[in-house]
């Protein structure tokens, strides 16, 4: 498999500095210090509990941070602040379950969200949702109910949901988990194919393949914190630490 | 007395049409009660979710008789005057709004939370999040116990009677004390209401079903 292509960054997008956030007594994030960059590609991994979808979920603030600073796409996330929406906007995230509207078609479900929350006209945001399901290679499902499509459709669509709002950052939370073994490819694919377009990515995901054809930093959180962050070159061939080691061992075919 | 004749008869027949318009405007009004009270009961802020439980445990704690009464007599002493028929739409509209808004507040719940997070995730605010992916969801879930509860509705506007409001219930009194044929009388009404309820109930039935058929 091959390296990634080495492409250019922008700027900082989002900025993690001494990030902490408990549930009750447990604290599931440890003093997490991360800068993303416009373009960059970033595959978060570990073990399960180790914190890794709560980290994306701060970033669209699904859940709110407790100690630290997050800063996306210029805005810093405050304990109730109102313009979370413009953060929302400009973030869009793919759920392990894919979360698609059961009682909307697949177009509906496409284009609620930019008709209501950015006020773009019917035909407009049909336009923009064909040209999105045909990159994610569904428009013929378009008129179709989630219900009567595979889990690697519905993925897909879910995926083109959220790219139809033009999101500047797409966050995935085990996009490929709750999928059948034959379809994880098909979704992978279209992930590929959105990394190569520059979007800025955050995967967590345990899908190393992936990781590896894409990714510019591989992170491995464990117990709340971020234990290595590396390229993934170094990643997988020479990791630092122990923990990693052992991680890796478990779900890298030997 | 006389006997029970066609003039009775009509005149009945004549009187379910203040059951059914009782039976309505307690339904719609339940309904908008209900859904403030679901809203309320489900919403963010901590005032109004007491609120709601209060209402809700009140209302679904004590006879409709009482509240019915109450409604009836409270006004009065306060100095306002109300008629049998506003106070029994009041009474069985609160009454309505108890019941349904406990039923909605179940269907808004049984909404898996995933759906919250993913408009959330796309920018969608309370309201639109509400309006757009929520209540439709809500609604499917909700139609058999709500026409359920119009059947129970429908059945209980009959106490109305005792505060003096003559819908069906209360002209079959006035009948019977005309003719003392109860027998006949009582027999007929109950077969008027037999005929409006059991359509609704085999109509939620079939709901019912339909919604199990489609969770599979």
């Amino acid at each position: 498999m091959s390296a990634s292509q080495p492409h250019t960054l922008g700027d900082v997008v989002v900025t993690m500095a001494g990030v902490g956030k408990w549930y009750g007594d447990f604290k599931v994030l440890k003093d997490v210090n991360l800068d993303v960059r416009r373009g960059e590609r970033i595959v978060i991994c570990g073990p399960s509990g180790s914190g890794k979808s709560t980290l994306i979920r701060c970033l669209n603030r699904l859940e709110e941070h407790n100690e630290g600073r997050i800063v996306v796409d210029g805005i810093e996330l405050r304990h109730g602040m109102r313009d979370i929406d413009k953060v929302r906007r400009e973030v869009g995230m793919v759920f392990q379950s894919f979360n698609l509207f059961p009682h909307l078609t697949v177009l509906e479900n496409c284009i609620l969200a930019p008709m209501k929350v950015r006020g773009t006209a019917r035909a407009e945001a049909e336009r923009t949702a064909r040209l999105y399901l045909e990159r994610v290679h569904i428009p013929e499902q378009a008129g179709k109910y989630p219900g009567q499509l595979s889990g690697g459709q519905q993925q897909r669509v879910a995926i083109a949901r959220s790219l139809c709002m033009n999101p500047r950052i797409m966050l995935f939370d085990e996009p490929t988990s709750a999928l059948d073994p034959e379809m994880v490819k098909e979704v992978l694919d279209v992930m590929v194919e959105l990394a190569e377009s520059g979007m800025t990515m955050l995967c967590v995901t345990h899908e190393m393949g992936f990781a590896r054809k894409v990714a510019d930093r591989v992170i491995f959180m464990d117990r709340g914190e971020i234990v290595e962050a590396e390229t993934p070159d170094v990643f997988f061939d020479r990791p630092a630490s122990e923990r990693t080691r052992a991680f890796l061992g478990q779900i890298l075919p030997h | 007395m006389r006997d029970f004749g066609w003039g009775d008869t009509l005149f009945l027949i004549g009187a379910v049409r203040w059951t059914l318009l009782l039976s309505f405007v307690a339904f719609v009004g339940g309904s908008l009660g209900g859904l403030a009270v679901a809203l309320c009961r489900t919403g963010r802020i901590r005032v109004l979710r007491w609120l709601a439980a209060g209402f809700i445990t009140l209302f679904q704690g004590t006879p409709l008789l009482m509240q019915l009464f109450l409604a009836f007599f409270v006004p009065g002493i306060l100095g306002f005057d109300v008629d049998p028929w506003a106070a029994a739409a009041i009474g069985l509209s609160l009454h309505a709004a108890a019941f349904l808004g406990e039923i909605w507040r179940g269907a808004i719940e049984v909404v898996p939370r995933g759906q919250w997070e993913a408009s959330t995730a796309l920018g969608l605010r309370y309201a639109a999040q509400m309006r757009y992916v929520v209540l439709p969801q809500a609604v499917r879930i909700a139609v058999p116990p709500t026409v359920g509860f119009l059947v129970q509705l429908i059945k209980a506007t009959s106490l109305a009677s005792i505060i003096g409001f003559v819908e069906l219930t209360r002209a079959a009194q006035i009948v019977n004390n005309a003719t003392f044929q109860p027998f006949t009388v009582f027999g007929l009404v109950a077969l008027i209401y037999f005929i409006i309820c059991w359509p609704l109930s085999l109509y939620s039935r079939r709901m019912e079903q339909r919604l199990l058929v489609a969770s599979r």
